[in-house]
């Protein structure tokens, strides 16, 4: 099994891509509301990532 | 009244949705193959497969259960219970001898976390394909 090394953002945005995939196809009842609905989670993720990125930079000056 | 009634619905015998949850448990999407949701089968195995591989290219640890105090004993048996939920993925890692001890490392610690995350994305896959073989869901 070849070794990767990911930095903290290919990680996150490994785990927000699958984790989204998973939600979108599991929480909705349409092909359409699951693609909208996984759309969202990816976005609400990458959100959160650069979010939080900026109040730990900002908070570290 | 509307939710009285939810509470009420009988659940459905086992011989209906267990062998989907079964499936599913053992290879991820497998419950939605077996129901005939080719798509959704593949995007779920896709998603649960990629992050468990990606998991263990991190070099991420496989929890074994161990009993001391609560929140060692709720981190133990709650990521060996996740890991368990990969199914065939988590067998046959331990069944070809990965064993990775714990070490610090943010690698190693997003590993161990995609490891267990792999396994509670099946579950909700497992509860999905429940639903769709008992009726409740398309």
């Amino acid at each position: 099994m070849p070794k990767v090394n990911l930095s903290h953002f290919e990680a996150a945005f490994l785990f927000s891509l699958f984790t989204s995939v998973v939600l979108g196809v599991v929480t909705k009842r349409t092909d359409r509301e699951r693609l909208i609905y996984g759309l969202y989670c990816f976005g609400s993720f990458l959100l959160a990532l650069f979010g939080l990125g900026w109040l730990m930079y900002l908070g570290h000056r | 009244m509307a939710k009285q009634k939810k509470l009420k619905e009988p659940m459905p015998p086992l011989n209906v949705w267990g062998p989907a949850v079964g499936v599913g448990w053992l290879v991820p999407g497998g419950g939605h193959f077996l129901l005939k949701r080719y798509g959704r089968a593949a995007l779920l195995l896709a998603s649960v497969t990629g992050m468990f591989l990606f998991g263990l290219m991190m070099r991420g640890t496989l929890f074994k259960p161990k009993v001391a105090d609560l929140l060692t004993t709720l981190i133990y048996c709650g990521g060996f219970i996740g890991n368990l939920a990969s199914g065939l993925l988590y067998f046959l890692t331990v069944w070809l001898g990965y064993a990775q001890p714990d070490v610090p490392g943010l690698v190693h610690d997003y590993g161990t976390k995609f490891l267990v995350a792999a396994g509670l994305l099946n579950v909700l896959a497992m509860v999905d394909a429940y639903e769709i073989a008992a009726g409740r869901k398309s």
